[in-house]
């Protein structure tokens, strides 16, 4: 992705001091940024600072989530995955066959996770067997993915899920606290030890900043690759399995535009595109960015597509203002 | 011998195998006047693929183009409402030129804040659609607000075929003529075959992509006016995801994603295949919702071959390493 950049990645010798370096980094900033739109949403409605309303809201953004965490690993390691959200299209009308087919709550959860897996597992051999670039294969699978489910559904769709698959999109853990939040904050945990205190962790880095090197420091990159793939497609999955049973039914158009939203997360989190760097905690505070925006809006009766420019220009600006600072800063200012 | 094995002798081929395997099922598709109907269908695929092989050809991408496509189009539609009277010229001229200056904004972000294409486009693909609905509040505008001129030109027959066939042809001309016989279309090659040798040349590499997202926008805001006024009927979601299918036209006739590699015909004859296929769909009796994941395993396919013909021929010293890159 980082084929037009002919300017040389800069490594500072000496990092600015700690508190200094802790004060500024792009995760403070965030939390800054979160609490202010909190401060915001609760002077603008009256109806915001309700717990079941709070509640309410992380569903704006658990299901994206769960796959932002596995779309930051993959974006740290230079590649990306735009099938994401036609897995979820995918893995929920397998899941519709299933029940159509007379499975229970517990095959339905397998079949899900079972076909994200397997579409994470064909993107990673198209990308590391074949090598592909991840932009253009994905954006074919996406259309692969998604077509089938439209083969499969045409202009219908499935419904009537049993009713105890309602658990995991509609149910609670403990008073406000959903299924999905828990699911949420669970996998938050895990990825977050996973990419900041395991050696894998490093490794996600080392391919990211420099696969050649890392390869001959003995780093089997290819494999790496294989499973942020087959882990994308994993969360795809879980996430088809919380959406299907958030809405009870299937159709071939669900989902359908998420992957923006989630690049987006992933982005706002400070993942860099171009890959090398990036923090699950960033990822978490944007998740909680980008629900609070859209449930506000949404309190203000702002309609679903004007959500997306804000989306849209988000994505964007967040990218763009630090470059433009830097701009600023260098001619001068 | 290298002739027989072009990229576009191949595709060539293809279309005519595969035109020939649906005559023996449905004679008719063969006819002249059949032919010439699919040609015009796949004349807007045609068009935003020419600009979406300028885009690729610098390394970039520019999944906008279905947005700006519908934007322009919805403007343009906007305006014959409001003055019907407006001559039909002048319409095209504010359709290219606004689609000019909606890729000029992916062009400017990528040039000047050196935003990775992807994520502008990504995030401009919404921007846009989101506007049309904020233009319009999401009401349609329909064949019967629309005045007869706006509409009946692009269907106008001109020597046996369309008006929009027409305008492919015209700027399929313009096309060859511009990446074969300019200084602008070899520095878009160069720029896409290695930027830094093309910077050494004296190549504004920024400057050049960005003229190569102001030429895609051009295109597609032409073929917003062609779309809508050929479909009588403007909305938000109008050519939705299309962008997907030009991409696939442009990554099927050979348009290397790596940049630097490809050519207009090998575009055209892409763009054509797709054609070819969904316009044969409801005639050999398959569900048109196949369309979607013909498109998707289209794009895998080539995209694999492409791999596969590019590879250098060099002797592989770590055998994983060129993987590795």
């Amino acid at each position: 992705m980082s084929l037009t950049d002919t300017t040389p990645r800069v490594i500072p010798d000496r990092l600015r001091s700690p508190m200094r370096a802790r004060m500024m980094s792009w995760e403070s900033l965030l939390l800054g940024v979160a609490v202010g739109i909190f401060i915001l949403n609760s002077l603008a409605s009256p109806y915001f600072l309700n717990a079941w309303n709070l509640s309410d809201a992380t569903f704006n953004f658990t299901e994206k989530a769960m796959i932002a965490f596995a779309m930051a690993l993959l974006i740290i390691a230079g590649e990306i995955d735009l099938s994401v959200a036609a897995i979820i299209a995918l893995a929920s009308t397998a899941m519709g066959v299933a029940m159509e087919m007379g499975a229970g709550t517990p095959v339905l959860v397998l079949v899900g996770l079972g076909t994200g897996l397997a579409c994470g597992a064909f993107n990673g051999a198209l990308v590391t067997k074949l090598g592909l670039p991840s932009i253009v294969v994905t954006i074919g699978t996406m259309s692969l993915f998604r077509g089938i489910s439209y083969i499969i559904l045409g202009d219908g769709a499935f419904r009537g899920y049993p009713s105890d698959f309602s658990w995991f999109g509609q149910g609670y853990v403990f008073w406000v606290i959903s299924v999905e939040f828990a699911i949420f904050a669970l996998l938050a945990v895990v990825f977050g030890v996973l990419l900041h205190k395991t050696s894998f962790g490093r490794t996600v880095y080392a391919v990211g900043n420099n696969p050649t090197g890392a390869l001959f420091s003995g780093i089997r990159v290819d494999r790496v690759k294989m499973i942020l793939f087959l882990l994308t497609g994993l969360m795809s999955g879980l996430a088809a399995v919380c959406l299907t049973s958030r809405l009870g039914s299937t159709r071939p158009s669900i989902a359908s535009g998420m992957e923006l939203e989630i690049v987006t997360m992933v982005v706002l989190g400070g993942v860099n595109i171009l890959g090398g760097s990036g923090s699950i905690p960033g990822v978490v505070i944007a998740a909680f960015v980008m629900g609070l925006v859209t449930f506000g809006l949404g309190l203000l009766n702002v309609p679903g597509i004007v959500m997306s420019i804000f989306i849209g220009l988000l994505l964007i600006g967040v990218i763009a203002l630090p470059r433009l600072w830097a701009m600023y800063r260098k001619t001068g200012g | 011998m290298t002739f027989l094995k072009s990229r576009e002798t191949i595709l060539a081929a293809a279309i005519v195998v595969l035109i020939a395997l649906i005559a023996t099922r449905f004679p008719g598709f063969i006819a002249p006047a059949n032919l010439v109907m699919v040609f015009t269908d796949t004349s807007p695929l045609m068009i935003l693929a020419m600009g979406q092989m300028v885009v690729i050809l610098t390394r970039c991408i520019d999944l906008s183009v279905a947005a700006n496509l519908a934007l322009t189009g919805m403007v343009c539609a906007m305006i014959n409402v409001a003055m019907p009277g407006l001559p039909i010229a002048v319409i095209v001229a504010i359709s290219i030129l606004m689609g000019a200056a909606l890729g000029a904004i992916n062009g400017v972000l990528v040039w000047k804040l050196n935003i990775p294409p992807i994520v502008v486009t990504l995030g401009t693909m919404t921007i846009f659609r989101g506007v049309i609905f904020l233009l319009t509040d999401g009401k349609w505008i329909n064949a019967h607000e629309m005045s007869a001129a706006f509409t009946g030109v692009p269907r106008t027959s001109l020597l046996g075929m369309p008006v929009l066939g027409w305008v492919s042809v015209l700027v399929a001309v313009v096309m060859v003529i511009v990446m074969a016989r300019t200084t602008l279309g070899r520095a878009i090659y160069a720029v896409g075959g290695n930027p830094h040798a093309a910077v050494y040349t004296g190549i504004d590499v920024g400057k050049t992509q960005f003229l190569a997202f102001t030429i895609s926008g051009m295109l597609a805001g032409l073929t917003g006016y062609l779309w809508i006024a050929r479909y009588s009927v403007a909305y938000v979601d109008i050519a939705g995801g299309f962008e997907l299918d030009v991409v696939a036209a442009c990554v099927i006739g050979g348009i290397s994603i790596a940049g630097g590699a490809g050519t207009v015909i090998g575009t055209l004859l892409g763009a054509l295949f797709l054609g070819v296929i969904k316009n044969a769909l409801p005639v050999v009796d398959i569900s048109p919702f196949w369309q979607l994941a013909i498109s998707g395993a289209a794009i895998i396919i080539a995209v694999a071959f492409n791999a596969q013909s590019g590879r250098t021929k060099g002797r592989i010293i770590l055998k994983s390493a060129e993987h590795a890159q």
